[in-house]
């Protein structure tokens, strides 16, 4: 399977590559590392016939620290976050997750910026940084805006970002020593999670995501607020989908979501409180 | 667009067009047929290359995507001795005498995630190299003996695969 044609245009910064999509509107999409897109157009479920390549912007491609977060540039790879002493850290959730991305070969290539970007609610890394509590900072022609991540997903593959922005930073709070856990279920080793949770817990606080329940990734607020008022983990993971609606399609129905997410979200609180 | 890749220590430079795949680049323009092209959806991991050190899948990865990348193919692994033979990777040679290997197809991949995994996790366990290569898929099923040739290599060379 060989692509549609399209033209191709390397950018050599972020403002040139904003500039470039900005010339060709619709018809122009940004190429990151390309392990979302580059499938999308071999299938021709997208055809965009330009393609502005970003994969190369060496100053996007960072983990630091920033006071009470840390800063991490869109163009980071997953390998990168799964190696980064910063995550392992100060946001281990975060580092775990990224060692469950696709395979090796995947996670060498793949960016956490085009991974949140892409938008699938089935995708581990949206979810993460769901439950971290992230904030996405987008470039767009008139400078940049700070996007709370449970405000940028808005529907299957569709965010907030507007046509002419790029996600240039992804900014996630410092766990300061939460538990965390990450649970996925899946049918072969290297696909997505039929569904999966990731989960941090510091005393009475917590943040828990979901994905592959619904048309984007989901905060259970309401498992966190039972926890809060000192559920058990038991009970409160009895309240992981109730703000999810899952789909059902070839790899599970929606009633086995519903009690998976449970299970999972269960297995998640007790490690994540025993780490 | 005119791309310039080194493959295998030998720089390629050809013009190409935006949509072409690395690994149409690699078997179909510089003549190197050891890529195998598999599932073609990033699945398989069959046509798994190196770019700059690290594992791709070159069915997902653009020729233009390369352009000043140093790439190894499974051509690339062998050396020449002295006297003009040729000298298999140590992978190459675990693979061998594993026997990693049953229809063979997924092999060329199967030994450059292999030699991927190691450069990273030079001292893994078991358990590292099956996940390590979970990238890849055996239509065999084959996994055992191919786990062992990793294993193998990896002890027999300390690491330094």
């Amino acid at each position: 399977m060989i692509p549609c044609a399209f033209d191709y245009l390397l950018a050599s910064s972020a403002a040139e590559a904003i500039s470039l999509v900005a010339q060709h509107g619709d018809e122009a999409k940004l190429l990151a590392g390309g392990h979302s897109l580059l499938p999308l157009m071999k299938l021709r479920l997208a055809q965009p016939s330009v393609l502005v390549d970003v994969g190369r912007l060496a100053e996007l491609r960072y983990v630091r620290e920033s006071g009470d977060h840390i800063a991490i540039g869109a163009l980071t790879r997953h390998a990168d976050l799964e190696r980064s002493p910063v995550l392992a850290q100060h946001a281990p959730l975060l580092a775990l997750a990224a060692t469950h991305v696709g395979d090796p070969q995947v996670r060498h290539r793949g960016t956490i910026g085009g991974s949140i970007a892409h938008a699938d609610p089935a995708s581990d890394l949206p979810a993460t940084t769901l439950a971290l509590g992230a904030t996405y900072v987008a470039q767009g022609p008139h400078g940049t805006r700070e996007i709370p991540a449970s405000e940028f997903f808005r529907g299957y593959l569709t965010s907030v970002l507007e046509p002419d922005e790029m996600l240039v930073e992804i900014r996630v709070p410092t766990m300061q020593g939460a538990g965390f856990s990450f649970q996925k279920f899946t049918r072969r080793a290297q696909d997505w999670g039929i569904v999966g949770v990731a989960a941090w817990v510091r005393g009475t606080q917590s943040g828990v995501a979901l994905f592959n329940m619904g048309s984007t990734p989901v905060l259970a607020t309401d498992v966190s607020a039972a926890l809060a008022d000192g559920a058990s983990a038991a009970d409160a993971a009895q309240l992981a989908a109730a703000q999810a609606e899952p789909p059902s399609d070839l790899s599970a129905g929606r009633e086995y979501r519903t009690h998976l997410a449970k299970v999972l979200t269960q297995r998640a609180l007790i490690e994540a409180g025993a780490r | 667009m005119r791309v310039r890749i080194k493959v295998n220590g030998t720089d390629h430079e050809h013009e190409v067009e935006p949509r072409t795949l690395l690994v149409h680049h690699l078997r179909e323009t510089i003549g190197l047929t050891g890529t195998n092209v598999g599932c073609d959806t990033s699945s398989c991991g069959a046509c798994t290359v190196h770019i700059d050190g690290e594992s791709v899948k070159s069915c997902t990865v653009l020729a233009v995507q390369a352009d000043g990348c140093e790439v190894t193919t499974i051509e690339g692994l062998a050396t020449i001795a002295a006297d003009g033979s040729p000298v298999l990777h140590p992978m190459q040679q675990a693979f061998m005498q594993c026997h990693g290997l049953q229809c063979g197809y997924c092999t060329p991949g199967m030994v450059m995630a292999a030699t991927s995994l190691l450069a990273e996790h030079p001292h893994p366990t078991e358990a590292d190299v099956r996940s390590g290569l979970e990238g890849n898929l055996c239509r065999c099923t084959g996994y055992h003996n191919i786990v062992a040739a990793v294993m193998a290599c990896a002890a027999a060379t300390g690491g330094a695969a």
